[in-house]
């Protein structure tokens, strides 16, 4: 059952991935892409990660598709002009190709190594993700943390100055 | 039980598929969106590892990667807006102004 809904949900992230790279319109791109986003919230439920679906669909889904469809609709660019080469069509597509060949290689000859963790469904339903990820993130990542807040200042603020009208 | 190999494979394949749509679009927002979409996949193999080991320390690794994420995607879309006004295309064939 669980690997049925997995493999639903799985093709219909690979589907609506391909529309993103494969509709003429940017805006039909960006549904496509906010369909993907969704699909993986759902993986993330799967996986015992609630906290992480939620602000998958809160930040990307939410905010930064918001943005994209935003500007999508301020420029107006309906269509892709004509003249792109036929061997970025052919060379891309065959270093796609090269790139999944190769990964999936190393894959099916790898195998998970490593200490396993002392996270487990049990300890997950009993304390709860958020408070393990809060608790996380608050003690042994604080540092990154803070460093996050001045990179998200440092980005409000060249946004702001590149789109005043005299640059 | 969906192995760990599964959760790999189709993040394998959304980031081939983002690889490919980076390098065969000309339009620079459907550029940026699929960098979006191979962060993404990057973020699938965080989480499913995080799972199958039982360490909280990739989702807290995926929570950054959606922060830098954000700022990219107001600091490029900012530019694509500028770009824009000086040519009235936001086409990457256009900017060409650094090339020699």
């Amino acid at each position: 059952m669980e690997t049925l809904f997995f493999l639903i949900v799985a093709a219909i992230a690979v589907i609506s991935s391909i529309l993103v790279i494969t509709n003429k319109n940017p805006l039909n791109s960006a549904l496509s892409l906010i369909m993907t986003f969704f699909c993986l919230a759902t993986l993330y439920v799967m996986l015992e990660a609630p906290f992480m679906a939620a602000i998958q669909i809160i930040v990307y889904a939410g905010a930064i598709m918001v943005l994209f469809v935003f500007v999508i609709m301020l420029l107006n660019v309906r269509t892709e002009s004509a003249r792109r080469g036929k061997h970025a069509l052919f060379l891309g597509t065959m270093t796609g190709l090269l790139l999944l060949i190769q990964t999936w290689y190393t894959i099916g000859r790898g195998s998970v190594a490593g200490m396993k963790g002392p996270v487990d469904s049990a300890l997950i339903s009993k304390v709860g993700h958020t408070e393990l990820i809060g608790k996380s993130l608050f003690t042994d990542f604080l540092l990154p943390f803070e460093i996050t807040s001045i990179l998200l200042l440092a980005a409000m603020v060249g946004a702001v100055i590149l789109s005043k009208k005299k640059l | 039980m969906v192995s760990l190999n599964s959760y790999l494979i189709l993040s394998a394949l959304l980031f081939a598929i983002g690889t490919v749509g980076v390098l065969t679009r000309r339009n620079a927002i459907v550029i940026f969106m699929c960098v979006e979409l191979m962060l993404n996949a990057v973020n699938l193999t965080f989480i499913a590892f995080s799972k199958f080991l039982g360490n909280l320390d990739g989702q807290i690794f995926v929570l950054f990667v959606m922060t830098v994420a954000a700022a990219e995607a107001a600091v490029g879309l900012a530019l694509m807006i500028a770009f824009y006004k000086n040519r009235e295309s936001i086409d990457v064939e256009d900017m060409n102004m650094m090339k020699w």
